[in-house]
């Protein structure tokens, strides 16, 4: 049981060129993969492209495959998707509903479309809610929470699908650096309970901590892949446009300034 | 897969009911009702319709407990009371029997009565809707509408629209405070202030088409567009009678209506 993107191409509607050229990878269960790059080097359409938004919600014309639990995302409706594949977006505001007036009920939602029983609804939320360790926001008006809180709650809808896969796009692109530790935190959390992940973030350091493989997209190939180690290591790193992690930049300052690399860890 | 009953249960935030004599009838009930007092206070002429509702209001305003929260919805009438209070006293179409006279103009007494009997009106339709409004949360409301069968796209159109003024609202403060911080005057004059609209309805209007197509693309990744009904959280309990009652204000509003525009009411004061 795979989520498997097969030598997939995707160009947007009326657009000139493709966002994603040849792009194959393959995530399994409680693996997570980070898609790193600089900005429109297709990490975000790589995510609609494998949650199956892209083509089915967005059009746009797609060549190749992607499968999820052998599921064709081209031929499987939207509902039947977001139940196996969840995706989280880059801004925490608009993913919410705006029709909630308490947290609870907007994490609800997803169950709630599904028409699932009451009982399982009511199970879900509190779920998802405890997952995440926000379940003291349940009463809260989520119009009214700081970017981290909302980004986690948009996440507790995802999860309340219970999805075998998470998308996630650049999760904490848009939050201040305690709610980039907060979704972080969250993040880390899902994954060390083995949940399978694709996470497309400018952060390195939050996919070195993530992920036991990274793919690096420019302008819309894959242009490097393998373990975190090797891939945040290249020399090429910066070139692609990605901020390589403390660490490696700590090592490089410290090989620089002459210190024997056998020395620098 | 079915779950059990999850020990914590629908939390009470989201199950509450409310009590009272007004506030036990179901959302759809009170909108019936508002609607209806609506329509009556317009299409019943005279003094009849509006003192009416007016007293109807106060009643279920009290039995509500509902206080200051009227004082928004009687300003927000203000501007078109007086305009209709100068104008009809002072410009009434043939009318000759006159109060007093300033400079060129005459203030009439039948003037005056329709000018009262018209503000009257407007009180009174401004002040359903506010009674409404006051006592039923946009969320209370779509849950009973859906559990009625609403469609689950007119209740999200319903509750969404119901939400976007306080939300463009913020969004306009948080631009204008952007814009202020680069420079923009937005205090002084009214040229200036209107100056100041052109940068501020850009953003706010692109953020705004650009918000729904994330906002629809997030809510298609939590099945939007599934088959079927939504499950509805809260049910509120009704009664036989008030179903009954919910449909014989729609009926006798309807014939009130009808009544009053084939002059069968012209009777009453």
């Amino acid at each position: 049981m795979t989520l498997h993107l097969d030598s997939v191409t995707y160009r947007y509607a009326g657009a000139v060129r493709e966002a994603l050229r040849d792009v194959s990878l393959e995530i399994g269960p409680g693996h997570a993969v980070g898609i790193a790059g600089a900005s429109e080097a297709g990490k975000s359409t790589l995510c609609l492209v494998a949650a199956g938004l892209a083509p089915q919600t967005i059009g746009g014309r797609l060549e190749g495959r992607v499968t999820v639990d052998a599921l064709d995302t081209s031929a499987t409706p939207p509902h039947v998707l977001a139940q196996r594949c969840g995706i989280l977006f880059q801004q925490p505001a608009t993913q919410l509903s705006a029709t909630a007036s308490t947290v609870w009920e907007e994490v609800a939602i997803g169950p709630r479309n599904l028409g699932l029983a009451l009982d399982e609804v009511i199970e879900r939320t509190w779920a998802a809610l405890a997952v995440l360790a926000i379940e003291h926001l349940a009463d809260r008006d989520p119009d009214l929470l700081s970017g981290g809180q909302m980004q986690l709650v948009a996440l507790a809808g995802v999860l309340a699908m219970r999805p075998a896969y998470l998308v996630l796009d650049e999760p904490t692109a848009q939050l201040d650096p305690a709610g980039t530790a907060m979704v972080g935190r969250a993040i880390e959390g899902l994954a060390e309970n083995g949940a399978s992940i694709l996470i497309a973030e400018q952060k390195s350091d939050l996919l070195a901590a993530l992920c036991q493989r990274i793919i690096v997209l420019d302008a819309g190939r894959v242009v490097g892949k393998g373990s975190p180690e090797e891939v945040l290591a290249d020399e090429r790193l910066e070139e692609w446009g990605v901020d390589a992690p403390a660490p490696v930049r700590l090592r490089r300052t410290l090989t620089a300034a002459g210190l024997p690399p056998e020395l620098v860890l | 897969m079915t779950a059990g009953a999850h020990p914590r249960g629908l939390p009470d935030f989201v199950a509450r009911t409310e009590s009272g004599p007004y506030r036990d009838l179901a959302p759809t009930t009170r909108l019936v009702l508002a609607l209806s007092m609506a329509l009556f206070a317009f299409v019943v002429r005279g003094w009849t319709g509006p003192l009416l509702v007016l007293a109807l209001v106060v009643l279920l305003a009290w039995l509500a407990r509902v206080r200051r929260g009227f004082v928004p919805y009687l300003l927000a009438t203000l501007p078109f009371v007086i305009s209709v209070l100068l104008i009809n006293t002072f410009l009434y179409p043939d009318a000759t029997d006159v109060m007093f006279t300033i400079g060129p103009v005459s203030a009439t007494a039948s003037g005056f009565t329709d000018a009262v009997q018209t503000a009257l009106r407007v009180v009174a339709f401004a002040l359903s809707v506010a009674l409404f409004a006051l006592t039923t949360p946009t969320n209370l409301l779509v849950a009973d509408l859906e559990r009625r069968g609403l469609g689950r796209r007119p209740a999200f159109v319903l509750g969404a629209a119901v939400g976007l003024v306080p939300r463009l609202l913020r969004q306009a403060r948080e631009i204008a405070e952007a814009q202020r911080a680069r420079g923009l005057d937005t205090e002084s004059t009214i040229w200036r202030r209107a100056r100041g609209v052109v940068p501020l309805a850009g953003p706010l209007v692109v953020g705004a088409l650009s918000d729904v197509e994330d906002r629809s693309m997030a809510l298609e990744a939590r099945a939007f567009s599934a088959p079927g009904r939504r499950t509805v959280l809260r049910t509120q309990p009704e009664g036989a009678f008030q179903r009954a009652a919910r449909w014989g204000l729609v009926v006798a509003t309807a014939a009130v209506v009808v009544a009053s525009v084939a002059g069968y009411l012209r009777w009453l004061p």
